[in-house]
């Protein structure tokens, strides 16, 4: 059985066949790969015998459901005005020029991705940004430099 | 258990579970709406159709919000005027209003409720997203996010009658819009064509791909022989595209519109009809005596029925291991364009490659099916173009005709002559009662044991009906089925068609011959049919259907005279040589996904 095949069965033998599983599946993959491939979408279609369409509309529907590619690093600024205010430009731009991708784009060698993304609850602490699941608060460009400093020479 | 509320200070009960909005009607206060459609569940995401109710600070949308004891309503008040007049400029200022090059103009839900409420285009700023591209890659269906105001109809339609799905909602927030898998075109989406969509859409954002330019083109060409087949329910629908009521008859003034309009002969697709008929019935007569009698495992059944194009699709998608089920007859539609190249071409002394051949329908997939490459086996493409009723209605009107006042004419001959068998295909459970008028016949020498030839337990708009027909004093050539109870079944919307279809992969199918139409109704409501449908006026459609069937006097396929003629002349016998070149067709596997 193909990796992907075991991630949906396992949440098919946690939360049974039915639409319910959809959230579980599209999470899990999301959590191991980052990212939803057309194929995984087909696959889980035939898997919980729905259409591919609705697979697509609810991974579409949810921001942290990615259906484009996207490196094993997400980098995610958040874009509201809190974080926007307390200097978010200015990380961004560090961030755009060390990596020397823009917002969406990823880097070539797949390792970083760069979103914006809305509120994440940490507006006293802006400007913040997640990478993955792990969050990064009053960032400055020096903070941010720092971090992804890290991440480039110690994570793979 | 009854729930009594007042509206506009008018007393009414109604039935626990009913929403404001029914509860309005049964009281025939106008609430307006957008998103609701009767044939669909409640969606409640427009908000035009907003009440006060007593007791509650925020307007509620009536058609989501269950009616209550006690309940006092208020459905016309400065609050909810200006109110909805805010929600549907927001609708507008999303919208392409471009209205006067827009196909469903004056046909517009949109359109209708921005004039009633007086919409001023200023008071928001449009928020029309530029250059979006119209999707024209199906031979069926063009879809134009800027006019779509994300009802989701659509999505609800293709979910909840049709069980496909080919439609979604994607993304969110001003994001949002209606798509296919990965925003695919629908050409390569698994799509079957049906058209319900279009008929369900408010505006123009779903519709038809039109071919009457390259019509109009074709008659003003001298070279070319203009013919035309028109389908059994374009007759008792397209009076209400020209201002006639629901289920009203306009055969005759069809046939002389079609005349005025330069086409050179105007026929009938009933006479194919009666031909599917002789062929699908000896074909189902023939299943049976291989899989009773020779034992032949490698013969289906049940056996269902392949009219439908919308249905065909579906079964090519959703259940290609089945494809051996489906009668392998094509579609009048397709039968009457094989002949049309041949058979008539060659009676009339004219050469197949000036003939256009057009066939007005009830449907979107026809356009699809027409254009099927394996559809030319005339040595030419056998229909060159399938318009819809709607279509033909707005070709009518170009052509300056005042059609309420059209005198009757008669179809041309030949292949003008039919049947009540023939025109109550039409309707869901019209082509088994056809059938069983005919095979009953050719198997016992006597006429159905129906009164009056009317098989009433096929009609009607239940989603699955089914009946059991013992057959009984046979001719000696089909005795084997002396005492055989043939077991049949009517499915329509493809919902119902994906129920039957589960039996047979269970195993668990008693029938023998099932018939299957992809549109609710059948194809009086089918999705090239006027707009709106809902069963009211499916019921009115059919009512017009079955008079008409009454009306002829002839209702058996097999007595059709142009039918025993084109045997004796052309096609020799039943499931013969020629039939199975011109008549019967195969079918493909397509992607599931």
């Amino acid at each position: 059985m193909s990796e992907l095949k075991t991630v949906i069965s396992d949440q098919i033998k946690k939360h049974g066949k039915g639409r319910d599983a959809l959230m579980p599946i599209l999470q899990s993959i999301v959590e191991k790969n980052n990212y939803l491939t057309n194929e995984n979408m087909v696959e889980i279609a035939k898997e919980l015998d729905i259409s591919a369409a609705d697979v697509y509309g609810t991974a579409s529907f949810y921001s942290f459901l990615e259906t484009e590619e996207r490196g094993r690093y997400v980098i995610r600024i958040c874009k509201s005005i809190t974080c926007d205010m307390k200097g978010k430009g200015k990380v961004l731009r560090t961030i755009q020029d060390m990596l020397k991708i823009k917002i969406g784009e990823t880097t070539q060698n797949k390792k970083f991705s760069l979103l914006e993304t809305n509120c994440i609850g940490l507006c006293d602490q802006g400007p913040a940004m997640l990478i993955n699941d792990d969050f990064y608060n009053h960032l400055t460009p020096e903070k941010v430099r720092e971090v992804l400093v890290d991440y480039i020479r110690n994570k793979n | 258990m009854s729930v009594n509320l007042k509206i506009d200070g008018i007393n009414v009960s109604v039935e626990k579970g009913s929403t404001i909005l029914d509860a309005a009607k049964k009281i025939n206060i106008k609430i307006p709406t957008l998103c609701h459609h009767e044939d669909l569940c409640v969606a409640g995401n427009c908000r035009v159709c907003i009440v006060e109710v007593e007791g509650k600070n925020k307007l509620e949308a009536s058609c989501a919000t269950p009616a209550e004891e006690g309940m006092i309503i208020k459905t016309n008040t400065p609050k909810i005027r200006n109110a909805r007049k805010d929600i549907i400029s927001l609708l507008v200022s999303e919208h392409n209003t471009q209205c006067t090059t827009c196909y469903r103009s004056t046909n517009c839900e949109l359109q209708a409720l921005s004039s009633e409420h007086n919409i001023d285009h200023e008071r928001f700023l449009s928020v029309l997203k530029p250059h979006t591209k119209i999707d024209k890659s199906s031979w069926s269906i063009e879809k134009d996010d800027s006019k779509c105001v994300r009802c989701q109809r659509c999505v609800r339609t293709c979910a909840e009658l049709q069980h496909v799905n080919a439609l979604t909602v994607s993304g969110k927030g001003k994001e949002m819009k209606i798509s296919t898998f990965l925003n695919l075109p629908f050409s390569d989406v698994v799509c079957t064509n049906c058209g319900q969509c279009i008929t369900h859409c408010p505006t123009g954002a779903l519709t038809e791909r039109r071919y009457f330019d390259e019509v109009w083109e074709a008659i003003g060409d001298p070279t070319k022989h203009v013919v035309v087949n028109t389908a059994p329910s374009v007759r008792v629908a397209l009076g209400e595209m020209l201002g006639m009521p629901v289920g009203t008859r306009v055969t005759g003034k069809m046939v002389t519109a079609l005349k005025k309009m330069g086409i050179d002969a105007v026929l009938d697709t009933d006479f194919t009809a009666d031909l599917t008929i002789i062929e699908e019935g000896h074909e189902l007569l023939t299943r049976l005596k291989s899989v009773l009698v020779d034992g032949d495992t490698s013969v289906k059944l049940p056996m269902m029925t392949s009219c439908s194009p919308g249905w065909v699709k579906f079964i090519e998608h959703m259940y290609p291991e089945y494809l051996g089920h489906l009668s392998s007859c094509k579609s009048p539609q397709q039968m009457f364009g094989a002949l049309t190249k041949t058979y008539y071409a060659e009676k009339n002394n004219i050469n197949p490659k000036d003939i256009v051949s057009i066939a007005i329908m009830p449907c979107a997939a026809k356009k699809f099916e027409a254009n099927r490459p394996e559809m030319r086996d005339s040595g030419y493409q056998d229909i060159d173009a399938g318009l819809t009723t709607r279509e033909l209605g707005h070709m009518i009107k170009q052509a300056g005709l005042n059609f309420a006042e059209l005198e009757d004419t008669k179809y041309d001959s030949f292949m003008g002559d039919s049947t009540g068998a023939a025109v109550i295909f039409g309707a869901t459970g019209g082509v088994m009662e056809a059938a069983l008028r005919t095979a009953y016949e050719v198997v016992t020498g006597r006429e159905v044991p129906f009164k009056n030839l009317n098989i009433l337990p096929v009609r009607g708009l239940e989603g699955i009906k089914e009946a059991t027909i013992k057959i009984e004093g046979c001719l000696p050539a089909w005795s084997f089925l002396e005492g055989a109870e043939l077991k049949i079944a009517v499915a329509h919307g493809l919902i119902n068609a994906r129920q039957i279809m589960d039996m047979i992969v269970a195993g668990e199918c008693p029938y023998h011959f099932i018939e299957v139409m992809a549109c609710p109704g059948g194809c009086i409501g089918g999705g090239g049919q006027p707009i709106p449908t809902n069963n009211e006026i499916r019921l009115k459609r059919i009512k017009a259907i079955y008079d008409e069937d009454e009306g002829m006097p002839i209702r058996k396929s097999h007595e059709n005279p142009e039918v025993t003629k084109i045997y004796a002349d052309f096609l020799e016998k039943p499931l013969g040589h020629t039939s199975h070149k011109l008549l019967h067709t195969k079918y493909r596997k397509r992607n599931r996904y």
